[in-house]
This record gives structure tokens, sequence and C-alpha cells, in this order.
């Protein structure tokens, strides 16, 4: 292909066309106005204009966490991409592979204060895998091609190209993405087959084996959660999954013990403890899994395969590490167990079982049923059967509704489950959910929120509306902000400071002013028919839920407890408080 | 709890592409880890790679040692990371200019002293001198200590270069 002069926006809009961008997230500005000009002259790569440009980078989040594709973000210089710098910072912590492109003041003006200019660089360098400032347009697009390529290689991660305005303007020569080649960042992702029959070797020896799997499953994508499944099959172990690993196996078979962690179930945790062979497929022993590190399943060993070298002996002192991409690594898991015809020790697995049935047998879900109040896990329960057997997509804002999302919601395959778990972002929910919508246009795609989250990216409500996208807001309204109520009354002895979430609208007659559907319910006997109304609708709706303000959200490694030290339900709770001195420091 | 007998120093050298930015990366990796940097020096030593050579001396528990240099790896302008600490011998050396102005007697001994020293005298004033000396940090730290009583002004130190003893890289 015969090097031709381009202005700088061209190159931009051609890199991300030859990189397979179909969307791009985005809010105008004068430093971006050439690239605005260049979308508007051409019609293949499409523009979602968001309202905040938090949420451009959320609905990239969304879009790639659904598609495995790399999500694109345009922001202008300035406020543009200090307003991006909580999403980036979000994609940074759950690995989610963007580019966010952000404008810059013109060359000979960096560095004067000149109007809405940031240190974007100096901003994002430590909430983004790598960021580039272009100065010369004839590097424009190498540098664009290897911010793709830094994006999805290894462990993914956002990436920032910060472009002054006159290099949007320069002309210059294009280089096409096959000729761009890397010189030092190289990943391996193949793992040491020394170290992987060592690994099959102790797997079939162990007596109490359990699965732990995260994330990078589904960064790795649907192959590496096939293998997944058919090594813990072949295996007969039990098998639990982190927040962000939900759907990597699938929720309703019987050797799935559900969510692991602070809030995850009895079962999982317990088995973490007393297991003696803990096998970690792309997870990161993140401390919301671990509890108190030194009481952390202490008597087991531990394998772990993981893409990033720097993720291993993090936290946890483990015994195998294995360096590399979930899939490769389980296929060739799969080839020596399948080659040296092993066989799972099932003496030893039936009393493992039996063991974890007596565990199951605590019911550590179950909760107090009423026919006055709304309960939220009950509201969930509905939402979770009417929605069975059609394509679902569930994302989630974050505190107790995305907890009991994640316990009461089963996710029988990846890339269906979006939630904001490293980082905890608040208002993550709804431009997520339009991401995942613009990605799978004919699905049903749903929010589940708090009315504290919510209404941090409400604004999103213009976007659904400009896009005609049937995007579902379930809101579990309990008119607090309920984690942080939880922990208030769990270990500040019931001082609710500012967590009452005060002076809430109206939200029916908030989505008939965004021009969408507003239902509520207030009765639980009003759940079904309000579920049922959502679903019929064709257009954007808000559903405002009044649920049980007391409720709190079970099972709960206290913050300083060990994994196996839970809390199943409000009678568990000590006069003194759950939390020791040590506890109280952690968040 | 990590006891203090678990720390330990090393001294790391770390090839990184000579571009804008790179040497602020590598020192907000440590101080938004919270890792200790006790020196650090950057020049480039390649310029037809493009590349330029960090060391940094930095210490914690051999965990923490093990995470800076996964951290530092996973750097994207990064090419090599070597413990030279870990990895056999080598020469460390640092530079030290040290200005001392004491009167009379103390004017003589500090003269004498930076002779036995070896220090190289590349100022000097009637009622002052400022020596250059080159060394090891334990050699500087001793010559700088005799220096206080005997009218020690400031100091201006580069911090410490590594390289491996042998015929190999690094």
């Amino acid at each position: 292909m015969s090097a031709t002069a381009m202005s700088g926006a061209e190159m931009v809009i051609k890199a991300l066309l030859d990189q397979g961008v179909d969307v791009v997230f985005g809010y105008p500005g004068g430093a971006v106005l050439p690239i605005y000009d260049a979308l508007f002259k051409q019609n293949q790569l499409r523009h979602i204009l968001v309202r905040h440009e938090q949420a451009a980078v959320h609905a990239a989040e969304g879009y790639a966490r659904t598609t495995g594709k790399v999500g694109v973000v345009l922001v202008t210089s300035g406020p543009g991409a200090t307003n991006a710098v909580t999403g980036l910072t979000d994609a940074l912590m759950d690995s989610i592979p963007i580019v966010c492109l952000t404008g810059q003041v013109p060359t000979h003006l960096i560095g004067n204060d000149a109007f809405q200019e940031a240190d974007t660089t100096g901003i994002t360098r430590p909430c983004t895998k790598h960021n580039y400032l272009i100065k010369d347009v004839n590097r424009l697009a190498r540098v664009m091609h290897e911010a793709f390529y830094v994006a999805r290689s290894g462990r993914p991660g956002p990436v920032v190209v910060d472009l002054p305005k006159d290099v949007l303007l320069a002309l210059g020569a294009y280089t096409p993405p096959a000729s761009v080649q890397h010189k030092t960042y190289r990943p391996q992702t193949s793992p040491d087959r020394a170290k992987v029959a060592d690994a099959i070797e102790l797997i079939a020896r162990a007596k109490r084996p359990i699965f732990y799997g995260g994330g990078g499953l589904i960064n790795s994508g649907e192959k590496a959660c096939a293998l997944f499944k058919e090594l813990i099959r072949a295996t007969g172990a039990p098998v639990t999954l982190t927040l962000m690993g939900l759907g990597a196996y699938p929720a309703a078979d019987k050797q799935f013990l559900g969510m692991l962690g602070m809030h995850g179930t009895y079962e999982a945790n317990h088995a973490m403890h007393q297991c003696d062979l803990m096998i970690n497929i792309g997870a990161r022993f993140d401390d919301r899994v671990t509890g108190r590190l030194n009481a952390f399943s202490p008597d087991s060993k531990k394998i772990h395969v993981d893409i990033d070298p720097s993720s291993v002996n993090k936290n946890v002192r483990v015994d195998l590490p294995i360096i590399g991409d979930a899939a490769e690594t389980l296929a060739e898991m799969l080839k020596v167990w399948k080659a040296k015809h092993l066989k799972a020790d099932t003496k030893a697995l039936s009393a493992w079982w039996r063991q974890i049935e007596e565990w199951r047998r605590r019911d550590c879900l179950s909760y107090e049923k009423s026919d006055r109040i709304i309960k939220p896990q009950y509201a969930l329960e509905r939402l979770y059967a009417k929605t069975r057997g059609r394509e679902v997509y569930i994302t989630t804002e974050v505190g107790q509704h995305q907890m009991w999302a994640a316990q009461f919601f089963k996710f029988e395959a990846p890339h269906h489950w979006m939630t904001s778990g490293g980082l905890g972002t608040m208002g993550y929910g709804l431009p997520a959910a339009m991401g995942v919508q613009i990605a799978h246009p004919d699905a049903l795609v749903i929010d589940i929120a708090g009315e504290a989250s919510i209404l941090m990216n409400i604004q999103e409500m213009s976007t659904v509306a400009q896009y005609r996208l049937p995007v579902k807001v379930f809101i579990l309204n309990n008119q607090y902000m309920g984690m942080v109520r939880q922990w208030q009354e769990l270990m500040h002895g019931g001082r609710y400071s500012e967590s009452y979430t005060a002076s809430l609208p109206d939200f029916v007659k908030l989505a008939e002013a965004f021009g969408a559907v507003g239902l509520r319910a207030t009765k639980p006997s009003q759940v079904d028919g309000v579920i049922d109304e959502m679903l019929k609708v064709d257009r954007a709706v808000i559903v405002d839920v009044a649920v049980d303000q007391t409720e709190n959200c079970f099972p709960m490694i206290p913050s300083g407890a060990a994994h196996n030290e839970m809390l199943l339900g409000p009678r568990d709770t000590q006069p003194s408080g759950p939390v020791s001195e040590e506890g109280m420091v952690l968040v | 709890m990590s006891k203090v007998s678990d720390i330990e120093t090393h001294t790391i050298a770390v090839l990184v592409d000579n571009e804008p930015g790179v040497l602020a990366r590598v020192i907000g990796l440590f101080s938004g880890r919270g890792y200790n940097i006790e020196s650090l020096t950057v020049a480039e030593v390649d310029p037809r790679e493009n590349l330029s050579r960090i060391t940094v001396v930095t210490s914690g528990t051999p965990m923490v040692i093990e995470q800076i240099k996964a951290q530092l790896r996973r750097l994207v302008p990064v090419h090599v990371v070597r413990d030279l600490t870990d990895e056999g011998p080598r020469v460390e050396r640092e530079l030290a200019l040290i200005k001392v102005a004491g009167p009379g007697d103390k004017r003589i001994e500090s003269l004498r002293l930076a002779d036995i020293f070896r220090a190289r005298v590349v100022d000097s004033t009637i009622e002052s001198f400022v020596f250059e000396m080159t060394g090891s940090p334990e050699k500087l730290n001793a010559f700088i200590h005799l220096m206080e009583p005997l009218g020690l002004v400031d100091v201006s130190r580069t911090g410490v270069v590594a390289i491996s003893r042998g015929a190999g890289r690094f």
C-alpha cells in the first residue's frame, strides 16, 4: 500500500478502521474538532455521543467486555480527558482493553496553561497500561496501531493516545498495521510444559482439590471457558468463580459452588479454606477473596495460572506459578491429562463432595421472605426467573444490589455479566449497558442498579433516548447507599452518616422526562407484573422497586477476618461488633 | 509482619527506551506502590538504539523485591530488568562533590585527609575547597563524616551506578 499524504485526523479514522473498530464512544470539543470533521465526512465508523466523558469510557468497557474487542473512546482535551480518568482507572483495575483518544492543545502551547489544557499524559500515567503523546504526524499511524496492540496483548488494559490539534491538522504518511512490530512488549502466552505436567500430577493426586477461576478466563475468551469446563468435568473437582469470573463456568452445573469472597457462598469459602490443592486460573487473590492473608487456606498447595507475572506471588505465596494465557494453558493441561489417561481419585473426591454438600445444606443465600415488603433478593429472583431462556446481558452499579445480583443471577456463559469489580465505580452500570446494547442491538440488556448509584450517570438516559436503546434499568431502591449503611450498622454502631439518599427524584417521572417508560413496584404482589411489563416494552425502561431498607447482604466476611469466618445473617453479629481493630482500617 | 532483618537492599539495572516520560513512569511506579528509592541514576547508554539505563537502589522484603522487578518488567518501554545484587559480583561507584570551608588547622587537615582518600581538589579559594571523590558509597560516607567537624558546607552526590564484573552484558 503506498503511503498517501493524509491529515492526522484522517489517519486516526483510517487506523481505527484498519484495526477493525466499528464504533467509538465520545464527546466533542475544541481540540478534537478535526477528528469530528473527518468523522462527519465518512460513514463506516459509528460514533455514539454520550453526555459525560466518564460514561464514554464505561460504555466502551461494557462493549469490550461483552464482545472481547478493544473499546474505543474519543474525548477532547482538558476536562474531557480528566473526566475520563475514573473510567480509565476502572478499566485498568478490571483489565479491560480500551484505547482512549484524547485531544490536546497544539504542541507549541503545551506547558503554557492554554485553554482546556491538562497534562493528560502525566495525569493518566498511573491509571493506564500505557500512554502516548504524539508530536509528529508521521508517527501517528504507527502509534495508533501500537496502542491497540498494547491494549489487547498480555493482560489487557486501557491505553491513552494524546493528540495535539496541530498534529491532527498536519499532513503526513500513513503506516498500515501489518508493518508495526513492538520492540519490547512481548507478553508470554505459552505456558512452560514441564510446569503444566507438574500441575496435572498435583491435580491427579489431590484429595480435596478446588478450581478458583477469575476475570482472566473471560479475557482469554470463550475457548478458555470451554476448556475450563472440560478440565473440571474431567477431574470431577468443585469450582468457584470470582465476581469478575462469573459466567466462565455454567452456574447451573452441580460442580459449581457459587461465587467466593466477601459476599460469596458459605460452601465456596469453606472449600477454599479446607482444600488441599487450589488451582487458580486467571484470578489475582484479591483481598475481597482472601480475607486476612495469614489465615488464607494455610494448609493447601496452590497452583496459579496467570498471564501477568507481576500478579504471581504478589499477596499470596503460591507453590506452582505458571505464566501463560488461560486458553493455551488449559489446552496443554487437558492434553497432558488425556495423554496420561489420568482419572481422579473418586474415593477421596466422594468424601470431599460429602463435606461440601454439608456446607451447602446451610443454605447461606436464604433470606426471610415477606409478603408485605419487597425483599431485594426476591425482586432479583423473579427477574432471573422471568428472563431465563432469553439472550440477556446484565450490568450492575456498585453496592448491595451488585452483590445480590452476583448471588441470585446465574450465568451459564461468559460475556453476559458486566460489573465494576476492582475499582467498584458507582455509575458504571447504565453507560456499560449502553455499550452492551450497541454491541447486541436485539438482546435484552438490564442494568441492575441502586438508587444512589443510578444518579451518578443519570444523564446517559439522554444517550439512551437518542439511539433508541431499549436498556432496562432495574433499581432496587432502599433509599440508602446500602453497602455503606451495612458497614455503618456493623462497624460504626449504626451511625448512618451521610448514607441516606435524601431528595430522591420520582424515578417514573424522570424516565418519562427522558422519553423512556417508568414503572414502579411497592408491594411483593406487584413485582411479577412490573417485570412482565418491563420485558414487553420495546423501549428504554426505568423500574423503581421499593425494597426493604433494613436488609443486609449475607454471607459476609467482615473486614480483617479470615475467609472462613463468615457472618451468615443478622443474628451472627456480636454486640461489640464483628470487626477487630486491625479490620477497621481496611476498606 | 516483616522483621527488620527481612529487609534487603538491591541494586537493579533497568534498560529503557530513551523517550520523554519513561523516567516519570518508573518513578511513578515506585511512589505509587510505596516502594523505596534509596538512590536513582539515569543516562543514555546507547544512542543508536535510543536506550537509557536506570540504576536504582531499593530495599524491601524478598517478596517485595520480586514484585518490584515484576512490575518494572510489565512497563511497556522497559527492555530488560536485572537485579545486580542477585546476579553475582559487581562494581558499584558513586561520585560526590564536597565543599569544605574550615579555617587554619582544619583547612590543612581536610586537605591531608582528601589526599589519603585520593579525592581531587576541583575548586580552591583562600577559605574553601571543593573535593571531587569517586568510590563506593561507604567510602564516600566515611569521607563526608570526617569532613563534618572540619567545616563541611555542602555535598552533591550522583547516586550509585553499578555494572556486573566479568564479560557478560549488564
